[in-house]
């Protein structure tokens, strides 16, 4: 399945990534501020662990971490529903007048992350809600821009990102062309 | 996860174990929906689901109500007291005639047996069956499902008495085959009078002795003893009924040492269920109104996802189809 596939970001490059990622929260998001974390599921869960991390580890600041999944709350209701693969949206902070940092894996058209605006506003009002993302592909088709980005990726329209944290093998960030057999994980859209 | 192929929800009879754990599982997710401060999401926005209660009914159609409620859709209710079925309108032709305003779904309850399969051949949207005759009750044997997974993490190899009135019971008929599909013990428990002629034929081993039934078992499931219609007939009285199979702790201690007491409800205290027992922890009978919240929305939503395969020629196809028969 060489050939196919580059890999744009190794474990070191990742790591770098959210630790500047860490950092800029902390800069932005003043320690007056409640601040959560929620991952997007399923590729921001862990990555939302991992920035909370750093950012304990850094200054102390004990931050929770919440995840949403967004399969309820797709635009595509009306052409086609998932597969009830629906994992839960647990939020154990009550996010009302909190500033909360979505964290995904890829950004790329923004409905994912317009549904899970729409899914973290049930929960609570929050103060602010800011976006993170490890990777930016660009091709966005709603307004949507976000707060902080680990890298940017020049890559077609038909490519498919691959992140993989956390699982088998190292960490990585792979770009494959359609077609190309799956690493293990979906694709965060 | 694997698909939900079917257009409607019929019986217990006509799924496979793989649907039932499709159900299940979507279940896992919807429960969390029910217990947040907002209870809703925009699913099934702009999808509309018929109740139609030709018999009475509160926990049911409330629960399909609130199911469909909490997913967005819009939720009618038509009851059959002062509906045009009580004016002599066959039933097909009042499902026609909702079927003209164009619903999604159609959840169905009918004291014949078979009528929401009768109507399921004849209209275009997918129907549910909330309880026919003394037929199926699906839904109430997911969420039961739901429970016993939940509590003992499998559905095979337990051993489950549900005791009452048998022969009259769809809860019964539901959940028998059911747990026979998971390989699961089935007992049957109650009066010779209340137990069906061929009680075998469900699968199930048949006990007269409540003591002897619930010897041993994971799940006591009780059905509720329908005063009105049998004492004098069918039993002497609700009192000797109540000391030969109402359960109370000495006959749960015969059972296996975690087993928990189920009952679809409304129940009867002191008939065949001990006012302590109902209360007690091992109860999980406001657990099971809670589960049947949360399955109901599953099947709508799987229900609803299907239609999406459907084009509108498709659908027109379906209904030119129902109307030559």
């Amino acid at each position: 399945m060489a050939g196919e596939e580059r890999r744009v970001l190794d474990s070191d490059g990742i790591a770098r990534s959210l630790r500047r990622i860490a950092a800029e929260i902390e800069d932005q998001i003043g320690a007056s501020n409640q601040l959560g974390l929620v991952g997007i599921r399923k590729g921001g869960e862990p990555l939302a662990a991992r920035i909370a991390d750093l950012i304990a580890r850094s200054d102390g600041r004990s931050v929770p971490v919440g995840t949403v999944d967004i399969t309820l709350y797709r635009d595509d209701a009306a052409s086609m529903l998932p597969d009830p693969e629906i994992g839960p949206s647990e939020i154990d902070f009550d996010i009302a007048g909190w500033d909360v940092v979505l964290v995904d894996d890829v950004l790329h058209t923004g409905r994912t992350v317009r549904a899970a605006i729409d899914c973290l506003l049930d929960f609570g009002r929050p103060r602010r809600i800011w976006l993170a993302a490890l990777c930016d592909r660009g091709g966005r088709e709603l307004p949507v821009a976000p707060d902080f980005v680990g890298r940017k990726l020049e890559v077609s329209e038909t490519d498919i990102v691959d992140v993989l944290v956390g699982q088998d093998g190292p960490d990585r960030v792979v770009v494959r062309s359609a077609g190309t057999p799956e690493p293990a994980s979906g694709e965060g859209a | 996860m694997a698909g939900f192929a079917h257009n409607h929800l019929l019986g217990i009879a006509n799924l496979e174990r793989e649907d039932i754990t499709t159900i299940l599982d979507a279940a896992e997710a919807f429960i969390n929906v029910s217990r947040r401060p907002v209870r809703k999401v925009p699913a099934l926005r702009g999808k509309t689901v018929i109740n139609m209660f030709f018999e009475a009914s509160t926990r049911t159609r409330t629960s399909f109500e609130l199911a469909g409620k909490r997913l967005s859709a819009d939720v009618v209710n038509v009851t059959g007291s002062g509906s045009s079925l009580s004016k002599g309108e066959s039933l097909l032709d009042t499902c026609r005639t909702l079927e003209a305003m164009r619903p999604d779904i159609v959840v169905m309850r009918h004291n014949a047996s078979g009528a929401p399969h009768y109507v399921a051949r004849r209209v275009g949207c997918s129907v549910v069956n909330g309880g026919d005759g003394a037929h199926e009750h699906p839904t109430q044997a997911l969420l039961d499902a739901y429970m016993i997974r939940h509590t003992f993490g499998t559905l095979s190899g337990l051993k489950v008495a549900i005791c009452g009135d048998i022969s009259h019971s769809r809860v019964a008929r539901s959940n028998a085959a059911l747990l026979n599909k998971f390989g699961s013990e089935v007992r049957l428990c109650g009066p010779r009078t209340l137990l069906p002629v061929a009680a075998e034929t469900l699968g199930a081993k048949v006990y007269a002795d409540l003591n002897e039934g619930i010897e041993g078992v994971n799940v006591i499931m009780l059905l509720r003893i329908q005063r009105e219609r049998l004492e004098g007939a069918l039993l002497p009285t609700m009192r000797e009924y109540s000391r030969k199979f109402g359960v109370a702790q000495p006959q749960l201690d015969r059972a296996a040492p975690n087993a928990i007491v189920m009952h679809p409800g409304p129940m009867n205290r002191g008939v065949e269920i001990h006012p302590a027992l109902a209360d007690s922890e091992r109860s999980v009978i406001l657990d099971q109104v809670e589960a049947g919240v949360a399955v109901r929305m599953a099947v709508l939503y799987l229900l609803a996802k299907d239609q999406r395969g459907t084009s509108p020629e498709q659908a027109a196809a379906m209904g030119a189809r129902s109307a030559e028969s």
